[in-house]
């Protein structure tokens, strides 16, 4: 299973609804819901943070915290 | 309160423009205070709506919920949760931006659920058509139950409507929960809940036993049956998960029919700045570039009103002698408060300077991008990405800097930002860096261009820097504490600050300073100056002693003068304690002259080259224009026959002002913010410690 974390700058990918237990509710807050749609934008000089787009949001999270989040991947090549 | 004055609290996420709206409504009738109670400070103003009424509008730290993860967030919690008639509000503004509406409603419908009544202001609106946004708002206003109003704050869009949906919100009666939580998590639950007490909403309710925030009008009954629910703390979290993700999808059921984005339309020029601004390498560079362009502004901008802030005081502190009849009065005006006010006021420059360049990189967004840079460098001293704010503020002063960490979660990120940021060089070690530069580094040119006093200042930030990082990862390895670190932040769009909020941002944190540093610094001054012209009986015959010494030399007059005012200085209280501590500083290579300075300045650090201005010149008379420099340029150790001021002793004395925790001020802020004696405590006998030990080694290894 694929997390955040996993995710390549510009890859896209749907939140698992596994992952709603270990979502903080901060996070849930910020609009990160199982069945969001969530784009990697870029990852910090250092390897972490990473910055995602996710519902509309754009967000810095650490990596630790993203490794966490479960994602379906889109294959851009299904679409 | 009369019925025409309705008190309004402004709400909504981080960067919705709530800040442009609050200064959009209240123009410069705004005034920060202290929360009672709560120990964060409020901005309120006032605001016309209409010819019969009148405004008191609260403007709250930005929040995404009311579950509040940091200090900031509590705030709107408590204040919501507030039931006494003098503070909650009458009326809530939930300020959103049009971009992110979805995550705005979800704050929205929980302050609903409050049944408090609600104006939802949607912001930025004028960026709707190149965003391709469409709004239906009536439709919106049916669904949500609350006056909707489209503006742009900073364009000065539908400000009278939202003037307008404040007073129809509060004439109409009781506002309605907007979700109803219960019946979709765990009806029973939430009946049972809903049966402790009737005056209170079932959300308030529900707050209270999930945020353990109890307002002071409950009864002692309905608390204890309320903290009954909170032992299965797994079923709280289970239910706030599931209450979020059912708000959510209520709100989606309402953007369906209300709200459309064509996405087409949308133009992308944040991605191409993000490109640059969080570059692996340019992205470094970017920072540390304005960062240099922010030092060399606050040194070469600043000086020029510094000196000018310096000469009128001077010329102040002369017209009162001249002018006045001599007598103590005269003296505590010209010697204690005019040059005490003079010592506050000074610094203005360099604060407002340094608050300016933070204000507007708030603004247009870059500070995000900041965050995100450094958090993981700063991860490995303890701290976190949003440390990087407070440690650049601290440069200006300490005071704001430690407030600027509230929005920083984790308690010992928090923590560790807190106590190591009095190490970064604030401004008020300026002025005691320069004179002793001055003193003591030869004005000349190394490796062809720089300049060596101005090489030595830079080492003493890095110096200031360093100390703080390496501080921090001692605290971070010695520090246990159980709270994981969380991290998240938003990367708000890029935005051309706003010219009236950063001009509103750099007044409140120089008024911050200015009357939080300026009272202890004034205080000072007045209590110095009487230590330095009061004393025992020896101080009272200091005169006739010295006069009777002298009478078989030939000494002129003003050179008799001269010995009185010294002999008088030595028999002061504050010579006598300056006197008693010499032994313990003499190893640092300092006499008594410098204790007292010592003594004085363990209140204010800038309090040191005022100290020396009036050991120097107390009672003497004499129109002597030599500047304090060339008074401490002349002093000569008795003991050694040569200058008092030489190389290891200016040194040692720079180093003790980098590391001693010098500034009243900053422990009474540190006291404040985390709630004890005990942190500033620390903070004092460690920094002390430090700079005791290396003031002393400096000195013995230089001289």
């Amino acid at each position: 299973m694929s997390t955040i974390a996993s995710l390549l700058v510009g890859e896209m990918g749907y939140i698992s609804e596994e992952s709603l237990e270990v979502i903080p509710l901060k996070l849930l807050e910020m609009g990160c819901l199982p069945g969001a749609e969530v784009t990697l934008v870029q990852i910090a000089p250092l390897n972490d943070p990473l910055y995602i787009c996710v519902n509309g949001s754009h967000l810095a999270i650490r990596k630790e915290t993203a490794a966490q989040i479960q994602i379906l991947k889109v294959n851009l090549q299904d679409v | 309160m009369s019925k025409n004055f309705i008190k309004v609290a402004l709400i909504g996420n981080p960067n919705t423009g709530k800040t442009s709206l609050f200064n959009q409504l209240t123009g410069l009738n705004q005034k920060v205070g202290n929360y009672p109670g709560v120990t964060v400070d409020k901005k309120q103003g006032t605001c016309k709506l209409t010819e019969t009424h009148q405004a008191l509008i609260t403007d709250l730290p930005g929040t995404y919920s009311i579950n509040p993860t940091s200090i900031d967030e509590s705030i709107v919690l408590k204040t919501l949760l507030k039931k006494d008639i003098k503070e909650s509000p009458d009326v809530i503004l939930v300020v959103a931006d049009v971009e992110n509406l979805k995550r705005n409603l979800l704050l929205f419908s929980q302050i609903k659920d409050l049944e408090i009544p609600t104006v939802l202001a949607i912001n930025m609106v004028d960026q709707m058509a190149a965003k391709g946004i469409s709004i239906d708002v009536s439709a919106l206003e049916k669904e949500l139950n609350s006056e909707v109003v489209l503006i742009s704050a900073r364009k000065n869009i539908g400000i009278r409507a939202v003037k307008e949906a404040i007073i129809k919100c509060h004439v109409a009666a009781k506002a309605s929960p907007l979700c109803g939580i219960n019946s979709k998590i765990d009806p029973d639950y939430f009946e049972k809940l809903k049966e402790i007490s009737s005056s209170y909403s079932l959300y308030e309710l529900w707050l209270m036993v999930t945020q353990n925030n109890y307002p002071d009008s409950i009864s002692k009954q309905e608390k204890e049956k309320l903290q009954a629910f909170k032992k299965d703390s797994a079923k709280l979290k289970k239910y706030q998960h599931k209450e979020t993700i059912y708000r959510y999808q209520e709100i989606n059921k309402i953007l369906q029919k209300t709200y459309l984005v064509d996405k087409s339309k949308a133009t992308d020029i944040r991605s191409k700045l993000d490109k640059i601004f969080t570059h692996k390498f340019f992205g470094y560079f970017i920072f540390f570039f304005i960062l240099l362009i922010i030092f060399q502004s606050i040194f070469d901008l600043a000086t020029i009103p510094m000196d000018y802030i310096d000469a009128v005081f001077a010329n102040l502190s002369d017209v009162t002698k001249e002018n006045l009849p001599p007598g103590v009065f005269t003296d505590l005006l010209a010697e204690g408060i005019i040059p005490g006010i003079g010592g506050v006021l000074i610094f203005i420059p360099q604060i407002a300077i340094l608050f300016l360049f933070i204000a507007v990189l708030e603004e247009t967004g870059y500070m995000s991008r900041v965050v995100f840079l450094m958090d993981k460098i700063m991860r490995r001293f303890g701290m976190n990405g949003k440390s990087v704010i407070p440690l650049i503020s601290g440069t200006a002063c300490a005071i704001p800097a430690i407030m600027a960490t509230r929005t920083i979660a984790t308690w010992k990120e928090r923590l560790i930002t807190i106590l190591v940021t009095p190490f970064t060089t604030c401004s008020a070690r300026l002025p005691v860096y320069a004179i002793l530069i001055a003193l003591v580094i030869p004005n000349k040119k190394v490796a062809g261009f720089l300049n060596l006093q101005g090489l030595v200042l830079l080492f003493m930030y890095i110096l200031g820097f360093a100390t703080a990082i390496l501080a921090a990862y001692i605290l971070h390895k010695t520090l246990k504490t159980t709270s994981k670190s969380f991290f998240v932040i938003e990367m708000p769009n890029y935005k051309v600050p706003s010219v009236k909020n950063v001009f509103f941002e750099v007044v409140e944190k120089t008024k911050a300073f200015v009357f939080g540093a300026g009272k202890i610094i004034l205080s000072l001054s007045i209590i110095l100056w009487f230590l330095a012209s009061n004393g025992p009986a020896s101080f009272d015959d200091a005169e006739k002693n010295t006069i009777e010494n002298q009478v078989n030399k030939q000494l002129s007059s003003e050179e008799l003068q001269q010995k009185i005012a010294a002999a008088k200085l030595q028999n002061s209280y504050i010579g006598i304690m300056g006197k008693a501590i010499e032994p313990a500083i003499k190893p640092l290579g300092y006499d008594w002259k410098i204790g007292i300075a010592l003594i004085t300045s363990f209140a204010a650090r800038e309090v040191f080259v005022g100290t020396l201005a009036t050991i120097y010149s107390v009672g003497s008379d004499d129109e002597d224009t030599a500047t304090i420099k060339q008074k401490m340029a002349s002093e000569i150790n008795p003991d050694t026959g040569k200058k008092r001021f030489n190389f290891p002793v200016g040194m040692s004395l720079m180093v003790f002002y980098a590391f001693a925790m010098q500034c009243m001020a900053t422990l009474a802020i540190v006291k404040r913010e985390t709630k004890s004696w005990k942190w500033p405590l620390i903070q004092l006998f460690g920094m002390g410690l430090l700079a005791y030990i290396s003031s002393f080694l400096v000195y013995q290894i230089l001289s």
